[in-house]
């Protein structure tokens, strides 16, 4: 989708990007990342011609981007920059359409694709349509951004530390929702941003940059396994093995849970994967967690209910998709050995203890 | 809403009440006598107020009016890459021609223009511009720089940037500009009966050379309630276009089409 090929780029004595070489691939989230002043917002600039390569060239779904005008080129780019940048004089749905104005769409077509994409971006219609930016929370403002970036539903986004402006809670909805957005869009997308939590977070492919130049261009499971000199070592930090844990699923390591099913009538069946452990949890018959019991107390005499702990699968319980960083910080926190895994319902789906976390950290892709 | 109907309603009730008034000379008689008790002519012969309403306002129309469209083409002008060069000099000249006193100029006006409106209307544009062009540049410079990167990001010509984000951003100034010029004017403007160019300044020439301090004040009073109207109705208008939100004045209802 994207391709530079030796580009470099000068400003007065500074060379603030040299002589660099890459690919995105189509649908790829692409992250640049690096220190400050390594180059990498000028790299950005460059795909959209903000900014003019002193050398080299810059193709874009396999066209020179000099052959295009550049207005033209970047009402085909989504563009989101930290500050937003949102007109202060228009309202959130006039904002939202501008692109779509350039381009000369009708009128019932962008008041459709407005509404489309405040519900995307997971924002009320009715209430944001006729909104002014002095009105809006940093958070529905960067919203709006992304959703302004989208309106002609370009099939390149370029993003220069889109949430940075924002408080890290925030910032994390944000991220989430954009994985989100992106697992149902496949945009090609090239992020920039200095936070390599951000970074793994995110990205398909990372792109370390340094004065200038690429040092290593891979998946976040290999820069984080396998940097390749000093400098990346040194940036990724030394928790490098709990970096790679928050992208992998707890799903990918759960092992199957051993249950008490309580059905109707007072009995319960039992689910024994393996042999010794008193542990159980304890379901109800539609499969929802209820809670978990040491069958050492259990006498006969009374239910499994009187005797159960309940816990709340929404609290207590880790839902599928969350990382096994989070798995481990709950573990550590909680002082306990295992954690229940529950499905968007509540239903239990599985188990994740210390082992089997060791275990990830243990392979390595 | 409410606040704003009520606000050009009364603009409109003190228009009406102007216009009568300067048509009526019979209420300035009995004014002045109550003043100058002693004076035998309070009111100016020559001519009714609204005749030299007339004539001022015709004079104060084509200078603002030439003054606001130099005005703000120059402001835009020196805030573009290509003129940005000539950013300070123009700043410096609007500046040194407001310190000119305007009698200067229409002394040395006179002479290649010669006398009457012409001179005076030179006068005026000169005195008048410094407001027009010092707003139009301030009100373009403070859009955010982010604005700015977003609308070209985004892929908006320079010149759509211009007419479809810099200009509505900076029109809440540009109408201050231009309310304050219109309103020196207004004053400026009874200099021109100087050099015979007529208008309110007439009859306070002719009171201050008949040491008849009656007619200066017919003409200054009046003159001076024709600025408060004008003053008035240029804050009714920013009001109506220009809500007030937390974080300064945004554009209403100017849709900006390009």
């Amino acid at each position: 989708m994207i391709r530079m090929e030796g580009v470099s780029k000068r400003y007065g004595d500074v060379q603030a990007v040299r002589d660099i070489s890459f690919r995105v691939d189509k649908g790829e989230v692409c992250v640049l990342i690096g220190p400050s002043g390594c180059g990498k917002s000028t790299t950005l600039k460059l795909i959209n011609r903000l900014l003019s390569a002193d050398s080299g060239e810059i193709f874009v779904a396999d066209r020179n981007i000099k052959e295009f005008r550049p207005e033209l080129l970047r009402r085909n780019i989504g563009y989101v920059i930290q500050s937003i940048g949102l007109f202060p004089h228009m309202t959130v749905a006039e904002n939202i359409a501008v692109v779509p104005r350039l381009l000369s769409w009708e009128k019932e077509r962008i008041t459709r694709r407005v509404d489309e994409l405040l519900e995307l971006v997971g924002l009320d219609k009715q209430q944001y349509r006729s909104k002014y930016p002095a009105e809006l929370s940093g958070g529905e403002a960067q919203r709006i951004g992304v959703a302004r970036a989208l309106a002609a539903d370009p099939p390149l986004l370029l993003m220069d530390e889109p949430f940075g402006a924002v408080d890290p809670l925030t910032r994390e909805a944000l991220q989430q929702e954009f994985i989100k957005i992106q697992r149902e869009l496949k945009k090609t997308v090239v992020f920039v941003t200095h936070d390599l939590d951000e970074a793994i977070r995110l990205a398909d492919r990372i792109i370390l940059m340094r004065s200038g130049e690429i040092v290593q261009s891979d998946s976040p499971e290999r820069i984080l396994s396998r940097p390749r000199n000093r400098f990346v070592r040194d940036f990724v930090g030394t928790d490098r093995v709990l970096k790679r844990l928050s992208r992998i699923p707890v799903d990918r390591y759960m092992l199957a849970a051993r249950r008490i099913t309580l059905r109707a009538g007072g009995k319960s069946t039992e689910h024994r994967p393996g042999r010794g452990r008193n542990f159980f949890w304890v379901t109800g018959e539609d499969g929802r967690l209820l809670g978990w019991v040491d069958t050492r107390s259990l006498d006969g005499r009374h239910p499994v209910e009187s005797v159960m702990t309940r816990i709340d699968p929404k609290t207590d319980a880790l839902s599928r998709g969350a990382t096994l960083r989070e798995a481990l910080s709950r573990i550590l926190s909680r002082n306990v050995r295992t954690i229940a895994v529950v499905d968007a319902d509540g239903r239990l789906v599985g188990e994740i203890g210390l082992s089997r976390i060791e275990k990830a950290t243990g392979e390595v892709k | 809403m409410a606040g704003l109907i009520r606000g050009w309603i009364i603009t409109l009730i003190f228009v009406l009440l102007f216009v009568f008034v300067i048509y009526d000379m019979s209420l300035w008689n009995t004014l002045l006598s109550l003043i100058f008790p002693d004076l035998k002519d309070v009111v100016y012969p020559r001519a009714g107020l609204a005749e030299l309403v007339g004539e001022h306002l015709v004079l104060v129309g084509l200078s603002s009016g030439a003054a606001v469209i130099t005005g703000i083409l120059l402001g835009i002008f020196v805030t573009r890459r290509a003129g940005r060069a000539f950013l300070d000099i123009v700043g410096d000249i609007s500046s040194l021609s407001q310190t000119i006193p305007p009698v200067a100029v229409l002394a040395l006006a006179v002479p290649l223009a010669g006398f009457g409106v012409k001179p005076t209307v030179v006068a005026l544009f000169l005195y008048s511009i410094l407001p027009l062009v010092r707003n139009t540049i301030t009100g373009l410079e403070t859009v955010g720089r982010d604005v700015k990167q977003a609308a070209l990001g985004m892929g908006m010509t320079r010149l759509q940037l211009l007419l479809k984000i810099e200009l509505p951003l900076a029109l809440p100034l540009v109408m201050a500009g231009i309310r304050i010029a219109v309103v020196i004017n207004i004053g400026t403007a009874t200099l021109g009966a100087v050099v015979g160019a007529g208008g309110l300044g007439t009859p306070i020439i002719a009171g201050l050379v008949r040491e008849n301090p009656a007619y200066v004040l017919e003409g200054a009073l009046c003159a001076a309630l024709l600025a408060l109207l004008f003053d008035r109705g240029f804050t009714q208008l920013e009001k109506s276009l220009f809500g007030n939100y937390a974080r300064g004045r945004v554009l209403k209802s100017l849709k900006y089409v390009a």
